[in-house]
């Protein structure tokens, strides 16, 4: 193979080899911005990270008290239930549908139904976040007030039902895809069997596609985890442990959006935030990791 | 001779191009059928006419009528367990991303079967009918995709064999397989005509000539002669044709 390479570029005109270097240096510079952002927010929060903050309260109290005088208080461990439960909720919501809808897609609907659905779907994925909380902020709001006679419609359900249309769109299209990949010849010998099209669905099609469906979900909870403006509209954006649906609640982002432009840089404040913000990273690497490691594993499987 | 399966005037045309022309006849109980023809003589839309999955074709169009035991087949409620009546091996193996227990385990369960010990019964009995069950029963937990080409085939004709069918058809089943598993597989086949009717759609004249009771020859969609397999493997058969397929001189 590094024979062959040598060989060929050996014999490659001027032209190949600038084009090849050119996408070299796409691939390559891919790399290079993840780790600058990474390498960028971790120097902004490093100082007050190892020297100053006290991590165990960073992660366990629920006092978020940046701004206050004589008590300055970094417990984050609110906005991280917040996110998670945020998170939690919206996948409730938006896995099932999601699925659902692209089996639907996938196998049930007429092919002109299809590409209407498709068309709609993407449309549904353009919307811009800051458009969703302003739907959480009005419409939404007073729709939580109304049914379930809340003080407040501001709350942990409402952002997680925006955060469940946003994903939704994500979760169809990748979730279709894989079903999509699936061989027809494997339909055509479930039907021979005699399966009902909800028994080639479930015995046959999900099975084989599994990969591409945790890929789905997971891409769904990574959208819905990072999103921030939708959810700092429509929450409440306020520091509390939730006890329900109906409680307020503040994400990781929200904060971090919300606060940054009102605090001096360099100061503690303002390193928290960056604290957060390599807490957000970690989180999300997480995530990937597991993803990827589930998904070798149903592959060696 | 009691008839299995009555085909009547049928006809199926794919986005209005013929595919089969007016094809009638019948097939008896327990025999062997040879089903013979080059390419695109409709002989794979006769068995997907034949298990109801032509319906799966949306530009397919069909007239006639088909009666399985004397009941019109389109008039049967239950498409599902129609199809488990009968049998489908296709040329392709497809072994389903699944076990090769729950390969084999697939259509009685779909049926409602659900007791371990007849599942296990019926996977063994299945897996040695279609003599791969030597070569697997330490793996049956292996994914069926897993196997050979040859292995796929036999475990599709023990899948189809599974929901015990009352008509099985085979449609050039031996494509991927070695010959001696396919003598080992035709040996199967003439021991299981006593419980079914066969269908056997082959590429191979000589298959058809050692398995079959009665052979029907097809070309360009139309039943050119169906006859006892001797006549049609005769020196003289009714139709020209049938002589030249069968002795190769086209085709």
């Amino acid at each position: 193979m590094n024979i062959l390479r040598k060989k060929s570029k050996a014999n490659l005109p001027f032209s190949e080899t600038v084009i090849e270097l050119f996408i070299r240096l796409c691939g390559i510079s891919s790399i290079i911005f993840v780790f600058g952002i990474f390498f960028f927010v971790f120097r902004e929060g490093a100082g007050f990270l190892f020297s100053g903050l006290n991590l165990t309260e960073f992660l366990t109290s629920v006092e978020w008290q940046p701004t206050s005088l004589n008590n300055k208080r970094y417990g984050a461990f609110a906005l991280i239930v917040g996110t998670f439960s945020v998170t939690a909720l919206a996948m409730c919501m938006a896995v099932p549908f999601g699925l659902g809808a692209a089996i639907f897609v996938s196998e049930f609907c007429s092919p002109k139904l299809r590409e209407t659905f498709k068309i709609v779907i993407e449309l549904l994925a353009a919307i811009p976040s800051v458009v969703w909380g302003f739907i959480g902020l009005t419409l939404m709001n007073q729709l939580i007030i109304q049914v379930f006679n809340a003080p407040i419609g501001l709350t942990m359900l409402n952002g997680s039902i925006m955060l469940a249309l946003m994903s939704v769109p994500i979760i169809v299209s990748i979730a279709e895809d894989a079903l999509k990949a699936v061989p027809d010849s494997y339909r055509e010998a479930a039907e021979a069997l005699g399966a009902t099209r909800w028994q080639v669905i479930y015995r046959v099609l999900l099975p084989a596609a599994k990969n591409g469906l945790l890929a789905a979900v997971l891409l769904g909870a990574a959208r819905s985890i990072g999103e921030t403006m939708a959810v700092l509209m429509a929450t409440g954006h306020s520091v509390n442990i939730p006890s329900g649906p109906l409680s307020w609640i503040r994400t990781l982002t929200a904060t971090i959006a919300a606060e940054l432009g009102e605090v001096a840089r360099g100061d503690e404040h303002y390193q928290v935030l960056f604290i957060i913000g390599i807490l957000l990273f970690t989180i999300t690497f997480v995530v990937n990791l597991i993803a990827d490691l589930v998904i070798k594993g149903i592959r060696q499987e | 001779m009691k008839n299995k399966i009555e085909i009547s005037g049928l006809e199926v045309h794919y986005e209005g191009k013929p595919a089969l022309n007016r094809v009638s006849f019948d097939v008896h109980e327990n025999e062997i059928l040879g089903i013979i023809g080059p390419a695109q003589s409709g002989k794979t839309t006769l068995l997907k006419v034949i298990n109801r999955t032509l319906e799966f074709v949306p530009e397919a169009s069909m007239e006639g009528t088909v009666k399985l035991d004397g009941v019109d087949i389109s008039t049967i409620g239950d498409v599902y367990g129609l199809r488990r009546r009968i049998g489908m091996v296709l040329p392709l193996p497809v072994g389903l991303p699944l076990s090769i227990y729950d390969n084999v385990a697939f259509a009685p369960r779909a049926a409602g079967l659900r007791a371990k010990s007849q599942l296990d019964e019926l996977v063994e009995r299945c897996l040695q009918q279609a003599a791969l069950w030597d070569e697997v029963k330490d793996r049956l937990n292996t994914l069926g995709t897993k196997l050979s080409g040859g292995q796929q085939q036999r475990l599709t004709i023990a899948r189809a064999l599974s929901h015990a069918p009352e008509v099985l058809c085979l449609d050039e089943f031996s494509i991927a397989i070695d010959p001696v598993t396919t003598m080992r597989i035709e040996e199967v086949l003439k021991t299981l005509k006593k419980e079914m009717t066969i269908l056997l759609v082959t590429n191979l004249v000589q298959q058809a000539k050692r398995l079959a009771d009665r052979t029907a020859f097809f070309l360009n969609g139309d039943l050119v002669e169906i006859d006892t397999t001797d006549v049609i493997f005769s020196d003289t058969p009714t139709q020209q044709a049938t002589y030249d397929y069968v002795n190769g001189t086209f085709g």
